[in-house]
C-alpha cells in the first residue's frame, strides 16, 4: 500500500523508478488483511506524525477514490460505550477528536442511537457520531496506485525479496531473490520487514512485532442489519473489535489483537474467532443468525514506537517508511505526499513530468455500477452478462479483463482481489472449476498450477458421461 | 429481454424441470425455466456415481445422464428454458422516499430482473417457482482455523473439478464429515487418484448405509473413519500441508498430514431470493416456509426441491417439482391463496426441522405423503409423535433415527388437524 503510494506520487516526475514487491502481487502483504476503514483519525495521539498524515490522508483519498475506481462510501461511524467506565471515557475522546481536527464528533443520545441502528445488542450506555468515517476497498487502493505507477513508468518486479545492500558512492546496490538492482536513491516501504532493511542501511531505530488480527466476514444478507461503523472504546492496548460494512456489501467483525513474534503467521485460531463471536453477539446480536463467508487473519506491523517510523537520511539518500499500522490505508497518499517532499527537501530532483496518464480501475464496490447489472456493457460484451461466480456475480468479462489489465493476477488470490470472485458465500462450491478452467486458459497456465495441485498427482481416467466442461 | 410467462421457474435443476414438465402436461401456456449456469441439470451434472432417477423415472442411472433425461424431458414438454441467466430479484424500482419493495412484495404482477449474454430483462409471471437447491456450508462458516491454503474444497467443487474439468486434486486427502455425499466424496476423490487419510465426523458413528460404510471399508482399507473427532485446525502455506485432529473424549490433539481437505454436506439452502423477496423463513431449514402444496408466505410463489430439504436426493427433489406443479395450476385458475397462514409444524429437540415446516387445514398432502425431518443425535428405533396443544394427533414408528439422513413422518393424521388449535408440534414419544 505505502511502498504503491510512494511510487505513484514518484511517477509524476522525471525519476527512472523500479518498485520492488517480495510477494507476488501488489498489497498482497499486510495491507491485503485489514479492518478496511477509512479513518479520520479522530482517536490518534494528536501532534504525531500518524494524527497529521491520517488526516491529511482521508483528505487525498477521498478525493482520489472516485477517479481512481475505489469504492469508498462515506457511512459514518458511531463509537458505542457499553459500560459506566467507557460512558466516562466519551467526553475525552471528544476532545481528543477535536485536537486531530475533527470537531464534528458529537454526542448521540440513546434513543437516537436505537433509532439509527435499530438492531443493536441491547445495554448501551452512551455514543458519540464521527460522520467523517467510512469504508473503503482495502485491495482496489493499493493495485490503483501501482497500477498508476506503472502507467506513469515505474517498472514493478514482483517476486522480488531484498537479501541485502551494499553501499558504494554512487548509491545503492540491492542484491535480490531476482538479482541486483542499483539506485541512487532508496524508499524503505517493506512493512512487517521494514526493520530488517532499515538495520541493513546501518540503522537501528525500531523493531516490528507483528501483531495479528482475526476478522470474521458475515454474509451479505446481514447488511441490512447496520447503517453505520460500530466503534468499541479503545483502551491503551486496543482499538477494539468493530462492526462494520464492507463496500462488498458484508459485514466484517474483528480484530482481535495479539502481538506475535512470527512475521507470516496470519492463521486464524479457535480462541481468537469465539472471542470476536461473543462480542458479535452483544453488539449486533442478529449478525450471529447469520452465515460466516469468510475468516481471514492480517499482521499490523506494530513497533515499540507509538507513531509512524518515517525518516529521510539525505546524505544516504535513503528513506524509511516503517511502523505504517492499520491505518496506513488512508493514510497513504498523506505518506506518499510527506515522503517525496521530504526526499526533494533532502536533494532528490523533483522536475514534473507532462502529462501523466490517469487510470480507473474497475469497479468492484456493491454501492457503484457493476457489469452484471449494466445493459450498456452487456451489449458492449456480451461476457459481462455472463456471469461466472454467481455469490458475487463476477462476469466472465470481468475475469478477462483482470486477466489482461496492465498488473495482472499471478494467481486466484489475486484474481479474487481485483474481482471478488471466489470469496462470496459459497467460496467456491459451484463456480471453482469453471474459474480455476477460465484463469488457466486466459493466462496460458495449467489448470493443476492454478489450483496448486501437487506434483506428481495421477489423475483419474475420464469417466462421466453428457456431462461438457 | 422482456417476457411475460404463466410461470417463473427458478433454477432448472431436478424440481424445477420436473415442475415446468408437469404444468406443460396440465395445460400451462408458458412456462420459462431460468438457470445461472451454463447447462441445465442442476447438481446431478456433476455428481459421478449412480443411483439417480429411481423414484421419478423408474431407472438407475449416473447424475450426468439423470440430468439430461430431465433437460431432454423439459425441452420435448415446449418448456422455454434460458441458460446463463441469472434471475438477481427486484424488478420493482421504488417510488423516491418509500422504503423499496421487494420482488415479492411489490404491487400488482411478480415481476423479477434477470442478466444473461443478451443483456438485463424483466420476466414478468402470474406464478414464480424457486428451486434454487442447496450447497454445502464451506470451511469458513464452519469456523474451521488455520490458514488458508490451496487445497480445500466442498464436494460440489471436488465433484466438479474431477467430472466437468477433469482435473486431478491432490495425493492425501481428509474428508470432513461421514454421511452419503461424504462416500460420494470419497468415490469421487478416488476416481482422481487421491488416497483418503481419515473421514472425520464429530458423530459417534457413521451416518451412512452399513452396506455403504462396508464397501468402502473392504474397497479402501486403508481409510480411517474417525468418529467423535473434530478438524481443529488447517495447516500449510501454499497448498494444505496438515490438519489438526482433536479427540472430542479426551481433548487430545495431533497432526494428520494431507494436501487436499474436503468439506461435506452440513446443507445450507440457496434462499438469497427467498430472503430477498421477503418470504417468511422457516429457522430449521433455514428454506421457505412453505405448507403442504409447497406454498410460501406470499401468493403466487411456490418453492420446491432441497431449497426446502437440504440435501434429499436428486429423485425426492424431481417429486416436489411434480407435486407443486398441481398447486400452481390452481393458483392460475383463480383459486384463492389460503386466507390464514398455516399452522407451523414445531420440531421438539433433538429433531432439527420437518419440511415442509407448515400444515394448512385441508390442503392434501405433502409430497410423496410424508414430511421429510432431520435429527440432531442418534436415537435407536424411536417413535414419533405429532401433537396440537394436549391432543395426540398420531404416533408412528420411525425405525433408527440418524444425524444427517432423511426421517420419514406419514402424513395420515392430517384430518384429525384442528384449523383453530394453533400450533402443531413432532418430537419423539
Amino acid at each position: 500500500m505505502v511502498g504503491a503510494a510512494i511510487a505513484r506520487e514518484l511517477a509524476r516526475y522525471r525519476l527512472d523508478c523500479v518498485l520492488l514487491e517480495a510477494g507476488p502481487d501488489v498489497g498482497a502483504g499486510t495491507s491485503k488483511a485489514n479492518t478496511a476503514i477509512w479513518h479520520t483519525g479522530f482517536d490518534a495521539k494528536p501532534g504525531t506524525l500518524e494524527a497529521r498524515l491520517v488526516r491529511r490522508g482521508h483528505e487525498l483519498l477521498g478525493e482520489h477514490a472516485p477517479d481512481l475506481g475505489i469504492p469508498l462510501e462515506p457511512v459514518g461511524a458511531l463509537l458505542v460505550a457499553w459500560n459506566a467506565e467507557e460512558l466516562a471515557a466519551l467526553p475525552g475522546i471528544r476532545e481528543r477528536a477535536e485536537a486531530n481536527g475533527c470537531p464534528d464528533v458529537r454526542p448521540v443520545a440513546l434513543q437516537e442511537l436505537y433509532r439509527r441502528e435499530p438492531h443493536l445488542g441491547p445495554g448501551a450506555t452512551g455514543a458519540l457520531e464521527v460522520p467523517g468515517e467510512g469504508i473503503v476497498c482495502p485491495w482496489t487502493t493499493p493495485l490503483a496506485f501501482a497500477t498508476e505507477a506503472v502507467a506513469g513508468g515505474v517498472e514493478l518486479r514482483l517476486a522480488t525479496r531484498v537479501e541485502g545492500v551494499h553501499q558504494s558512492p554512487d548509491g545503492h546496490e540491492l542484491a535480490t531473490t531476482a538479482g541486483p538492482v542499483r539506485a541512487r536513491w532508496l524508499v524503505n516501504a517493506a512493512g512487517l520487514h521494514a526493520d530488517e532493511l532499515d538495520r541493513m542501511l546501518g540503522h537501528d531505530g525500531f523493531t516490528v512485532t507483528p501483531r495479528r488480527g482475526q476478522l470474521v466476514v458475515f454474509d451479505k444478507l446481514a447488511r441490512p442489519l447496520l447503517r453505520h461503523i460500530l466503534l468499541p472504546v479503545p483502551t491503551a492496548a486496543t482499538k477494539g473489535v468493530l462492526v462494520a460494512p464492507t463496500v462488498f456489501g458484508n459485514v466484517l467483525l474483528g480484530p482481535t489483537a495479539e502481538d506475535l513474534g512470527d512475521k507470516a503467521d496470519t492463521a486464524s485460531t479457535a480462541e481468537g474467532l469465539a472471542g470476536l463471536l461473543a462480542k458479535g453477539a452483544r453488539i449486533l446480536p442478529g449478525l450471529l443468525a447469520e452465515e460466516v463467508t469468510a475468516v481471514y487473519a492480517g499482521l499490523r506491523a506494530a513497533t515499540e514506537h507509538a507513531d509512524y517510523q518515517i525518516r529521510v537520511h539525505g546524505g544516504q539518500r535513503y528513506a524509511c517508511v516503517g511502523g505504517v499500522r492499520s491505518t496506513g490505508l488512508t493514510s497513504s497518499l498523506a505518506i506518499a505526499e510527506h515522503v517525496v517532499g521530504e526526499l526533494g527537501r533532502a536533494g532528490l530532483p523533483l522536475h514534473l513530468k507532462p502529462g501523466v496518464e490517469r487510470v480507473r480501475m474497475p469497479n468492484i464496490g456493491e454501492a457503484f455500477p457493476r457489469p452484471y447489472r449494466s445493459a450498456a456493457a452487456i451489449a458492449a460484451d456480451p461476457d459481462h452478462g455472463r456471469i461466472v461466480c454467481h455469490c458475487e456475480r463476477v462476469t466472465r468479462g470481468e475475469l478477462l479483463a483482470a486477466v489482461r489489465s496492465a498488473i495482472p493476477p499471478r494467481d486466484l488470490d489475486g484474481l479474487r482481489r481485483r474481482t471478488r470472485v471466489l470469496m462470496g458465500r459459497c467460496q467456491g462450491f459451484y463456480c471453482t472449476g469453471a474459474v480455476a478452467s477460465l484463469f488457466a486458459e486466459a493466462s496460458g497456465r495449467s489448470m493443476a498450477e492454478v489450483l496448486g495441485v501437487p506434483p506428481g498427482v495421477r489423475g483419474g481416467r475420464p469417466r462421466s458421461r453428457g456431462a461438457t466442461p | 429481454m422482456n417476457v411475460d410467462v404463466d410461470v417463473l421457474v427458478v433454477g432448472a435443476g431436478p424440481a424445477g424441470l420436473a415442475a415446468a414438465v408437469e404444468l406443460r402436461r396440465l395445460g400451462v401456456g408458458r412456462v420459462l425455466a431460468v438457470d445461472r449456469e451454463a447447462e441445465a441439470g442442476g447438481v446431478p451434472r456433476h455428481t459421478g456415481h449412480t443411483g439417480f432417477g429411481v423414484r421419478d423415472l423408474h431407472r438407475f442411472v449416473g447424475g450426468p445422464r439423470y440430468a439430461a433425461a430431465w433437460v431432454a424431458r423439459a425441452a420435448a414438454a415446449g418448456v422455454e428454458l434460458r441458460t446463463a441467466t441469472t434471475v438477481t430479484g427486484r424488478a420493482a424500482s421504488p417510488a423516491a422516499g418509500a422504503p423499496a419493495p421487494t420482488w415479492a412484495s411489490a404491487p400488482g404482477p411478480l415481476a423479477m430482473a434477470l442478466t444473461g449474454p443478451d443483456g438485463l430483462g424483466t420476466v414478468t409471471a402470474r406464478a414464480v417457482l424457486l428451486a434454487t437447491g442447496c450447497r454445502e456450508r464451506p470451511r469458513s462458516a464452519r469456523l474451521v482455523p488455520g490458514t488458508r491454503p490451496l487445497g480445500v474444497l466442498t464436494t460440489g467443487a471436488l465433484q466438479q473439478l474431477v467430472h466437468l474439468h477433469r482435473q486431478p486434486v491432490g495425493h492425501r486427502a481428509v474428508v470432513v464429515g461421514a454421511e452419503h455425499v461424504s462416500f460420494s466424496a470419497l468415490l469421487t476423490l478416488a476416481h482422481a487418484g487421491a488416497s483418503v487419510a481419515a473421514m472425520v465426523t464429530e458423530a459417534p458413528s457413521h451416518q451412512t448405509y452399513a452396506a455403504f460404510r462396508a464397501a468402502v471399508a473392504v474397497r479402501w482399507p486403508r481409510t480411517r473413519l474417525l468418529t467423535s473427532t473434530r478438524v481443529g485446525a488447517i495447516f500449510g502455506r501454499q497448498r494444505v500441508e496438515a490438519v489438526e485432529l482433536t479427540d472430542l473424549a479426551t481433548g487430545a490433539t495431533r497432526r494428520l498430514a494431507c494436501d487436499t481437505v474436503v468439506f461435506t454436506g452440513d446443507w445450507v439452502p440457496d434462499h438469497e431470493l427467498a430472503r430477498l423477496g421477503g418470504l417468511t423463513m422457516d429457522p430449521g431449514t433455514r428454506g421457505p416456509l412453505v405448507d403442504q402444496r409447497l406454498r410460501t408466505s406470499t401468493p403466487g410463489v411456490f418453492a420446491a426441491g432441497n431449497l426446502l430439504h437440504g440435501a434429499e436426493t436428486a429423485d425426492v427433489a424431481a417429486l416436489d417439482g411434480r407435486h407443486v406443479a398441481a398447486a400452481i395450476r390452481d393458483h392460475l385458475a383463480g383459486i384463492p391463496w389460503p386466507a390464514r397462514p398455516p399452522l407451523p409444524l414445531v420440531c421438539r429437540p433433538p429433531l432439527r426441522w420437518a419440511a415442509p415446516g407448515a400444515v394448512a387445514p385441508g390442503a392434501g398432502a405433502p409430497p410423496m405423503g410424508r414430511f421429510v425431518l432431520r435429527i440432531g443425535e442418534l436415537r435407536g428405533h424411536a417413535r414419533l409423535e405429532v401433537r396440537q396443544g394436549d391432543r395426540v394427533l398420531a404416533t408412528s414408528r420411525a425405525g433408527r433415527l440418524v444425524p444427517n439422513r432423511s426421517i420419514s413422518l406419514p402424513a395420515g393424521w392430517r384430518p384429525r388437524v384442528d384449523p383453530d388449535g394453533g400450533p402443531l408440534g413432532v418430537g419423539i414419544a
